[in-house]
């Protein structure tokens, strides 16, 4: 019965979305008043069945209902209940359910905030966001089908893939995720209305940035939180290996962090029209490729994808996809051309136009390292890949360079500035260079790359501090204000500037603590018996012993280390290996002591509970916790910046500013 | 434009240069062989069986093994401490280059998290990227979800 109703409703969500995809587009064309009511009310009601289909397949996971086909796959009794609800998006045809959800609440939301400040291409962008749920909607429906009947239901399932039910993370990771991947539907339909419609004005802008900013917010702590996942639960010891699905959540984020900067030129200056739409759509297109490299099973090989038809089905979505895109781009090419031109190179539109080429110039080296792979194989049926240190060396001088674009871009002037200016605007920081360097050099930091890395952190943080002080300092002068209500008044007006340069301070902390972490530090595999020590950097480490333990819904050997640090004992750490009934292997878990200054972070590579001993791989990493920190400020600036002004005061700044001077308020 | 253009030729030559310095072939016993010179210094996941019989411990951690499929027999030498499900017999990736002197120097040894692997019959081709992508352990983390 559950799978009946299941079923029903992703009939029904698919009746609802293809019959709100043509209405919109109908009344796009010749807007009627009680169309554009049908289109937003099929909109709803998209979000309300899917809503509804998700909590029906809720409902069964907690049921232990294993006559629903999903649930049979990866339920189990024995399974907490956080997991159990979590198995939601462990598996294929279940996440796929979830992204209608996530997909009907962002349709829903963005429906009403554009339908009355937007009439004249709303409708298309509802149109849009209609046919993709449709798209997602029949996948539901055909290839992947959560709501399968199983005729003669087992007594209890396998639970979802161990690697997936070992950590608290993956309650999280995947949710940001998804917010950030389908969030990027509502960009690609309001870029696609504003092309069908020829709107490219001011209003469109703003809408565009701010939907662009939303799921940028939730991609960017994500893809984070993905390295952080990794960290805690494989035990490499690293957070980031370029492997495929990692790359398909960074290529998005990419191209939609070079489409926020450029929509900024676009809305100042009237420039990068055509570009900035493009990066757009192509945000989306890479959203929907990512999904079929890490969805289809392409990359076990070429050929096993076709073994189900949710790889070829998303590949047909995508290839539509960007015929669209292309099309739309053709059709309004002469309506993209630019209102004005980039004066001066040394003025902050050039840097602007640098970052995005370097940006792009990135997407493209990771995008060709993950897809090369496949190419060879289909082409010439040899399985290879492409190594770390192809990205690492193609990625390490791009980042670096958009490091010193943070800082150089910032810290000119728009338009045309003279010699003088210049110079006094880019002089300065050199000090924050030279000072960041120097810490390092005292600290022992030897690597040419690291050095490097951190002067351009120095010098660009000291432009993005400056930035972030000299408004409220000429506050508090000009009012004769403290710091705090400056600081309130700041947040209150120029808020999203200010939350811009604070999502800067965190990325250079980010990329800072990601070059830090990356080449300094020390690591050891030994083979430990009972009592032993290894001694590892500051640290010794003793085996005190091994047991086995017995949980509802695994069972685990469990190793004791007993930590010193410079001769102190700090405490025992217990890296440990899980046995899952449904895998022969175990997964390994390690034990991480996270400080400010570096991570301790042991991990178990083989552990006999008879003989007692221990293979264990031990590494100090430093500064891996700053990575966290500032993704969580990085994570709340973003959302500090979308936080709408107030009704009141947007009105009266309307009121107050002349008609036809709406490009170029944001500063 | 023509600055562009430039640009984008140097950024090509670059990127397929830089491919193809670090390609990471994945080969079994089999194919390794039949590479001849190819093999020594390039970089390879060799996947394939533990021989029985084969595995020596020596001081320390040193280990050595014999990696085979259905025709052909790798001897691989390994500093690494080995993971807990290693032993004679089972599905393993082992990451290094070949030797000059003949043997597989092995930098990172990895046992095969599929239940269904079994080493190829007589004359089978083992499928070695399927092995790979069943394995943990290089951050490879092929079950892990978007």
């Amino acid at each position: 019965v559950t799978a009946a109703l299941g079923r029903s409703l992703i009939l029904l969500a698919l009746f609802v979305s293809v019959a709100g995809a043509v209405v919109a587009f109908a009344v796009g064309r010749r807007p009627t008043r009680a169309g554009a009511g049908w289109a937003e009310r099929f909109a709803y009601a998209f979000a309300s069945v899917m809503a509804a289909a998700n909590a029906v397949m809720v409902y069964a996971l907690l049921a232990h209902d294993f006559s629903v086909g999903y649930v049979a796959q990866v339920g189990s009794r024995s399974l907490p209940t956080w997991v159990t609800v979590v198995s939601l998006w462990s598996s294929l045809e279940g996440s796929i359910l979830f992204w209608g959800l996530v997909l009907g609440a962002y349709v829903a939301g963005a429906t009403w905030a554009t339908r009355e400040r937007h009439p004249e291409y709303a409708p298309y962008a509802i149109g849009t966001w209609m046919a993709c749920a449709a798209f997602f909607s029949f996948l539901l429906a055909g290839p992947a089908q959560p709501f399968r009947d199983v005729p003669q239901p087992p007594a209890d399932g396998p639970g979802p893939n161990p690697l997936l039910q070992n950590h608290l993370l993956m309650a999280v990771h995947p949710p940001l995720l998804y917010l950030g991947y389908v969030g990027m539907t509502i960009p690609f339909g309001l870029a696609s209305a504003a092309l069908l419609a020829s709107r490219l004005g001011p209003d469109f802008l703003r809408a565009l940035r701010n939907w662009l900013l939303l799921p940028w917010t939730f991609l960017s702590v994500a893809v984070v939180l993905g390295g952080w996942w990794a960290y805690e639960v494989l035990g490499w010891g690293g957070y980031w290996a370029w492997d495929p699905v990692e790359n398909a959540s960074l290529l998005p984020w990419l191209t939609a962090t070079a489409a926020l900067h450029s929509a900024l030129l676009m809305e100042r200056k009237g420039i990068l029209k055509g570009w900035t739409v493009t990066l757009v759509l192509a945000t989306f297109l890479l959203t929907i490729l990512g999904t079929f490299m890490t969805r289809s099973g392409v990359f076990n090989s070429v050929h096993s994808f076709t073994q189900s038809a949710i790889g070829p089905t998303i590949l047909v979505f995508l290839a539509a996809a960007l015929v669209w895109s292309v099309a739309l781009l053709a059709l309004r090419v002469d309506r993209l051309s630019s209102e004005g031109a980039i004066d001066d190179p040394k003025s902050r539109e050039a840097m602007f136009v640098l970052n995005n080429l370097l940006f792009v110039l990135f997407t493209f080296t990771v995008l060709i390292g993950t897809v090369f792979p496949l190419v060879v194989e289909a082409t010439r049926g040899v399985q290879m890949s492409v190594g770390r240190p192809y990205f690492d060396r193609m990625a390490v001088p791009i980042g670096l360079a958009l490091l010193f674009l943070m800082g150089v871009g910032p810290a000119l002037p728009w338009g045309r500035g003279t010699g003088a200016q210049v110079r006094r605007a880019l002089i300065p920081p050199l000090a924050g260079a030279a000072l960041s360097a120097a810490v390092g050099l005292v600290l022992g930091v030897h690597n040419g790359w690291t050095l490097a890395t951190l002067a351009l952190a120095g010098y660009t943080t000291q432009v993005t501090l400056r930035e972030l002080w000299l408004p409220l300092r000429q506050r508090m002068r000009a009012r004769g204000e403290g710091l705090a209500p400056a600081l309130e008044s700041q947040l209150r007006q120029g808020r999203r500037r200010f939350a811009g340069y604070v999502v800067h301070a965190a990325v250079v902390m980010i990329i800072t603590a990601i070059s830090v972490s990356s080449t300094l530090g020390t690591s050891r595999e030994v083979q430990l018996r009972r009592g032993e020590s290894v001694a590892l950097g500051r640290y010794t480490l003793t085996f005190l012993g091994a047991e086995a333990l017995t949980e509802p819904h695994r069972q685990a050997l469990v190793a004791r280390v007993a930590v010193e640090r410079e001769g102190k004992s700090v405490g025992v750490l217990t890296p440990r290996m899980n046995y899952y009934p449904n895998q022969r292997e175990p997964v390994g878990t390690p034990a991480v002591r996270s400080s400010v200054r570096e991570d301790l972070y042991l991990s178990v590579l083989n552990l006999d509970v008879g003989r007692q001993t221990l293979g264990l791989h031990a590494l100090v990493k430093p500064m891996v916790a700053w990575i966290w920190g500032a993704t969580a400020v990085l994570g709340l600036a973003g959302l500090m910046a979308l936080v709408p002004p107030s009704r009141r005061r947007e009105e009266a700044a309307r009121a107050s500013r002349p008609a036809g001077q709406l490009v170029g308020t944001s500063r | 434009v023509g600055a562009l253009a430039v640009a984008a030729v140097a950024f090509g030559i670059l990127t397929v240069g830089g491919i193809g310095e670090n390609l990471v072939y994945y080969w079994g016993p089999t194919e390794l062989r039949a590479s001849g010179a190819k093999a020594v210094g390039a970089t390879i996941r060799l996947g394939g069986q533990v021989a029985p019989g084969s595995a020596v411990y020596r001081d320390g951690s040193e280990l050595e093994f014999d990696v085979v499929d259905g025709n052909a027999r790798v001897h691989v030498k390994s500093s690494g401490v080995p993971p807990q499900m290693f032993r004679e017999g089972i599905g393993v990736v082992v990451e290094g280059t070949m030797t000059p002197a003949g043997h597989f120097q092995c930098h990172r040894l990895m046992v095969s998290h599929s239940n269904e692997y079994r080493a190829p019959g007589k004359g089978e081709k083992a499928d070695a990227r399927s092995l790979m992508r069943s394995t943990e352990g290089l951050g490879d983390e092929g079950a892990r979800q978007p």
